[in-house]
């Protein structure tokens, strides 16, 4: 920029651009730091699943034969509430003995079936099929049936949701 | 290094030329109710900065507007501040717009050759009162419900047409899903896009035609 006359002193000219810039950039970072935490907060949330879900009395399941148990988790995403729901394959192999497998194929994430005559998990998207303790038999998924961590609480099954 | 890059670019896009017709003009001896305009513009600036952030966590359905609200206010960092400057700031514009109209008029300014800065001006302050009456809508609340009723009512009473008006306003009969989804594009298109254009010519006015001077006794 060209070269005033120059004077020892600050010029008016200079001090209001000194005083603009200053009060400018106040200005400024008063709305703009805030907007980047406005933008990027929900990101920061965490959405984390930690429940112990009851299953009911461990007497209503029988020995052997796996028995659906299906439930709704209701999810609040800003102003939208969201009801997933679950399913669990509760197979008691002994009195006290528990597998407690999700219903989600690990392929795709259908849901499975548990068919009497194969003695097997069926998908019906890929054809899978997954045995009773929940090991790949046939087909596409690439690890066997997630597992539930339980717990027998009072004669009640209880198993650990957890997601996030 | 800065004042290269600073030659280069003015060089190629005349930074000193804008610099100097826009804000390195004239100006005649004035007093504080000469920043009235300015004081708009910022303030019109504001309101299109926290608007455009409001659009990103708001919702303009009947079943989601409150909602959507009550998460901005609550849960969004920051979100009151932005909700709070946008809310206060609407009712702040339109009383700065209004004082500067009343400084134009008292000093005069509107005369000639300044006709259609006055103009563009008598749209800016519809336009912005616009601006507060769909705006007040959109938080879905009994309160904006109410008020929006009672307003589109008043346009009813319009003789012959008023009928004919009110259902435009509402987009039918009922104040409904579809008012609410009309004052929401009033609000940020059609009334926005109407306010920059007009502040375009209005500024380009004032720079073409400079500020007036305060009228003194002898004219
Ligand atoms: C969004 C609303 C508005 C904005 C952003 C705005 C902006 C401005 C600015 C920055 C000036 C420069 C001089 C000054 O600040 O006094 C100005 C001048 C002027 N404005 Fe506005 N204005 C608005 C609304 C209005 C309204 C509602 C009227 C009258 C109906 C009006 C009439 C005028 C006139 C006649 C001048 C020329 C003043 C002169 O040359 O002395 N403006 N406006
Ligand atoms: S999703 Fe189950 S087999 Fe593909």
């Amino acid at each position: 920029m060209a070269k005033k006359a120059s004077s020892p002193n600050l010029s008016r000219r200079d001090f209001s651009k000194i005083v603009m810039a200053f009060l400018g950039s106040i200005m400024g970072a008063f709305v703009g730091l805030p907007i980047i935490g406005y933008i990027i907060s929900p990101a920061l949330k965490t959405q984390k699943i930690d429940d112990w879900v009851s299953l009911g009395a461990l007497d209503g399941y029988p020995i052997g034969t796996p028995k659906l148990f299906s439930f709704t988790r209701t999810k609040v995403n800003g102003w939208e509430r969201t009801t997933n729901s679950f399913g669990v394959f509760v197979l008691r192999k002994s009195a006290s003995d528990l597998v407690v497998l999700s219903n989600v194929c690990t392929h795709l994430s259908c849901r499975v079936k548990w068919i009497e005559e194969n003695q097997a998990y069926v998908c019906p998207c890929h054809d899978a099929e997954f045995g009773i303790e929940g090991k790949v038999l046939y087909g596409p998924p690439p690890r066997p049936m997630d597992e539930y961590e339980f717990k027998i609480e009072d004669g009640n099954i209880l198993i650990h949701l957890t997601e996030g | 290094m800065a004042e290269k890059i600073y030659n280069w670019l003015d060089e190629r896009l005349g930074l000193e030329a804008i610099y100097g017709t826009v804000l390195d003009r004239k100006v005649p001896k004035v007093n504080w109710w000469f920043t009235l305009g300015s004081a708009s513009l910022f303030l019109a600036g504001m309101q299109a900065v926290t608007g455009i952030f409001l659009t990103m966590y708001y919702v303009p359905s009947p079943d989601k507007a409150y909602d959507s609200i009550q998460y901005i206010m609550n849960d969004v960092a920051f979100g009151w501040l932005i909700r709070g400057i946008h809310h206060w700031g609407a009712s702040l514009m339109v009383v700065i717009v209004f004082l500067h109209m009343l400084r134009t008029f008292f000093y005069g300014a509107y005369k000639y050759p300044r006709e259609i800065t006055w103009l563009t001006g008598t749209f800016l302050l519809l336009f912005t009162l616009g601006m507060g009456f769909t705006g007040y809508l959109l938080p879905w609340n009994q309160r904006s419900f109410w008020a929006t009723m009672v307003g589109t009512e008043i346009a009813g009473t319009v003789p012959l047409m008023g009928d004919f008006i009110l259902k435009v306003l509402r987009g039918g009969t009922d104040l409904s899903a579809v008012t609410l989804a009309r004052f929401f594009s009033a609000h940020i298109w059609i009334l926005p896009a109407g306010i920059v254009s007009m502040i375009s010519v209005h500024m380009y006015l004032i720079i073409r035609l400079g500020i007036s001077n305060i009228p003194s006794e002898e004219e």
